[in-house]
């Protein structure tokens, strides 16, 4: 049987990031990439628990609420921002958002 | 035996006791709201809704804009409470540099509370 | 039988009942607290007074609390000299030459993007404290990155500057293209923000420690045999960073951000953000990896550069929109500047320093001219509305031209010496290639900061058959806070060109002065 070493987790945290950094690139809808973004960030913590428990440190867990915290301020100003596009306009899709090019 | 229950049972008894607690504190308030509310039974009450419209159309709807406000506004002080769990679960040990640090950390929160009544979002209309 | 029960459940943690709080030196943190207050009380009186304040106050309190944060630098700086640099709170923030300068650099960013804002909202009928208090917050953030002695701290840091500015970026609710700024600032931003995290966990893991002293003195100490965690950890580290100061390739959001967002604040987010972002970028790759890792880092800085340099000035002359211009054109200082980190000498560090402040100074007067000259709805950004401006508002093409000038770095502006000394670096390590694109890319953008003021001065009404009357009818007077911000940014790049031997030795006893690890 396999026995569950930090390697494991840490595989699964780049596979997370891996996803979520593709997923922002990929997809067009804004909550969908904050989502993606959230992904990421959610690997970065797992990655900060791994190595917090490997390294016998709790520095590592304590990152993880300052994550946390980030991760919340963003998406609320992310969200405020499409909801005052919205009130604009119907649809606020990154295809959509591209006044600007050059 | 001095104890007659083991360590790991004695936990879950403190667990029952609370469950127990709360079916008699449930109890206890139906049976007061039965005895004191005024009974007089109509057809009309028995409908999904008895005020408003009858829910008709589709179950996916575009919300109001201030649903988003009130749900930003949640979020923000629904992960604050991340800092204080912890520093709660240990207040002693933190002592009066905890106490004071938390203080500040809760002001500046209720003075973004402030800034959002003065301007008005907490109003609904 | 109940209290039997419930009095001895076991609490493992209560072994050792106080937790060590560290020693806080406040006076040291007092240019943070400045700020945060600051920019807290702000919020707070104005909506407790509930527009009653008048529409200048916002701005003069602002002016007021970045000026009071560059006063206490000064004790804070002999407080550095007599003692040397020093660590506070457990480690965690660092009190040093370094951090003084690049807090300076802020202070001075938000002064004046603070004065050109305050016409700016006049004009576009959008006074709101918001503005001033986001930004002296977003400060605040930047001088936090600027001290951090921590990764964390420094993330922290990093996130306060960067969500008060996507806000900033999206602030100007009547322009769509304001709105999609913000939004797209803010996706990449969190994007490049995740990607630094990851490296700062890496290196974290490979390290066992996120205190900058304490990695530095495990790197000195132990020979790691497997480095790859590390390795891995700079490349997300420099993928974060170099987003955060638009290096190519991580560049593409520059261009549509800075366009769309209201000007000033363009203005503050190239040289206030700019600058806090290097503060990261040199604080954890030259200071904390330049000994021990410098092999393995520079490499990928060093290409950094070589394609900011060379996209930065090409895809700025080929932009009609003057904004998207500038932005191009911070895309190829940026270049300039990682120059100076990829050369990784304490010469380099200072010549970086010295670049930022010059750059700040330049790129807020730039942008507030381009604000002024936006006209009211911030849209009239095209080359063609350039037309002609010698004629109809030759004060103010006067200024624009001199900060072009400083910006393409011609002698006698502090936009040559600051090129000349990071140039100098490079040379001092035998950079050859380095110096000589670095000159090519100035020469190339020469041309584009000509093209403007050959537009300005020169192209008259047969050109587009527009008479230049039409173009740029005779508009109001400069606002008094603008008139005064783009009188303290010519001065002090003119000041920072002829006699620069104060500052400079003030950059270079900010490098001889950092928190680092003595082995």
């Amino acid at each position: 049987m396999l026995e569950l070493t930090e390697t494991w987790y840490l595989v699964l945290a780049s596979l997370i990031f891996t996803i979520g950094a593709v997923g922002l690139l990929v997809r067009r809808n804004p909550l969908v990439m904050f989502m993606c973004v959230e992904l990421m960030l959610n690997a970065t913590t797992l990655t900060f628990v791994t190595f917090s428990k490997a390294l016998n440190d709790v520095g590592g867990q304590a990152s993880v609420f300052f994550v946390l915290v980030v991760a919340a301020a963003e998406v609320v100003v992310g969200l405020g921002i499409i909801v005052a596009i919205l009130r604009r306009q119907d649809n606020a899709d990154a295809d959509d958002l591209s006044l600007m090019r050059g | 035996m001095a104890n007659p229950l083991s360590e790991f049972l004695r936990s879950y008894l403190s667990v029952g006791i609370f469950v127990g607690l709360s079916f008699v504190l449930f109890g206890l308030l139906m049976v007061i709201s039965w005895a004191l509310r005024p009974n007089r039974p109509q057809a009309g009450k028995y409908i999904n809704y008895e005020s408003g419209v009858d829910p008709v159309g589709s179950t996916w709807s575009q919300s109001q804009v201030r649903y988003y406000i009130f749900a930003l506004l949640f979020v923000i002080f629904d992960v604050e409470a991340v800092f204080i769990f912890p520093w709660a679960t240990r207040l002693e040990a933190y002592g009066t540099f905890g106490l004071i640090e938390m203080f500040a950390f809760i002001t500046i929160l209720i003075l973004g509370l402030v800034y959002a009544w003065r301007k008005g979002v907490l109003k609904w209309a | 039988m109940l209290s039997v029960i419930l009095q001895d459940t076991p609490i493992p943690i209560s072994a050792n009942p106080v937790i060590e709080t560290p020693e806080i030196v406040w006076s040291s943190l007092a240019p943070h607290l400045i700020l945060i207050l600051g920019g807290i009380l702000l919020l707070t009186l104005v909506s407790l007074l509930r527009g009653k304040a008048p529409s200048w106050f916002h701005a003069a309190w602002t002016v007021v609390v970045a000026g009071a944060a560059l006063g206490s630098l000064w004790p804070l700086w002999s407080r550095v000299q007599e003692d040397g640099p020093q660590t506070l709170i457990a480690g965690a923030v660092g009190l040093d030459g370094f951090s003084l300068f690049v807090t300076g650099i802020i202070c001075v960013s938000v002064i004046l993007s603070a004065l050109l804002l305050e016409g700016y909202l006049r004009r576009e009928n959008l006074v709101g404290p918001e503005w001033y208090v986001l930004m002296l917050l977003s400060a605040s953030g930047g001088v936090i990155m600027a001290s951090a002695n921590d990764l964390i701290v420094l993330f922290i840091g990093l996130e306060i500057l960067s969500v008060a500015a996507y806000v900033l970026a999206s602030m100007h609710s009547r322009r769509i293209s304001s709105s999609e700024a913000g939004l797209k600032y803010l996706i990449l931003g969190a994007f490049s923000s995740a990607f630094l995290l990851y490296g700062i966990a890496m290196t974290y893991g490979a390290t066992g420690s996120t205190n900058l002293v304490r990695i530095q003195q495990f790197l000195v100490d132990t020979v790691l045999i497997k480095n790859g965690m590390l390795l891995a950890g700079f490349a997300f580290m420099i993928v974060g960073l170099g987003f955060k100061v638009a290096a190519v390739p991580f560049h593409f959001w520059a261009p549509d951000v800075y366009q769309g967002s209201p000007t000033p604040i363009s203005g503050y987010m190239a040289s206030g953000i700019k600058a806090a972002g290097f503060a990261g970028f040199i604080r954890v790759f030259v200071v904390t990896f330049g000994g021990t890792y410098a092999q393995q880092w520079r490499p990928m800085v060093y290409a950094l550069a070589v394609l900011s340099l060379l996209v930065g000035a090409y895809m700025a002359l080929i932009q009609t929109n003057v904004k998207r211009m500038l932005a191009y054109s911070s895309i190829a200082h940026a270049g300039f500047i990682l120059i100076g980190v990829t050369v990784a000498t304490d010469k380099g560090t200072s010549a970086a320093l010295f670049y930022l402040l010059v750059y700040a100074f330049m790129v807020t007067g730039s942008f507030g001219v381009v604000g002024i000259i936006g006209r009211e709805g911030d849209g009239k950004h095209s080359l063609d509305d350039y037309q002609g401006l010698g004629k109809t508002r030759p004060g103010l093409a006067l200024i624009f031209a001199v900060f072009l000038l400083a910006q393409a770095g011609v002698p006698f502006t502090g936009g040559f010496l600051s090129k000349f000394y990071v140039i100098n670096a490079a040379v001092a390590e035998e950079q050859y290639v380095l110096a000589v694109i670095a000159m090519v890319s100035a020469v190339i953008a020469a041309y584009l900061y000509l093209r403007i003021i050959v537009s300005m001065y020169f192209a008259g009404a047969d050109d587009h058959g527009v008479s230049p009357e039409m173009a740029n009818p005779p508009a109001k007077k400069v606002p008094a806070g603008a008139a005064i911000a783009l009188g303290i940014a010519v001065f002090a790049t003119l000041w920072l060109g002829i006699v620069p031997d104060t500052v400079t030795s003030v950059a270079n006893e900010a490098v001889a002065r950092l928190v680092a690890f003595q082995g």
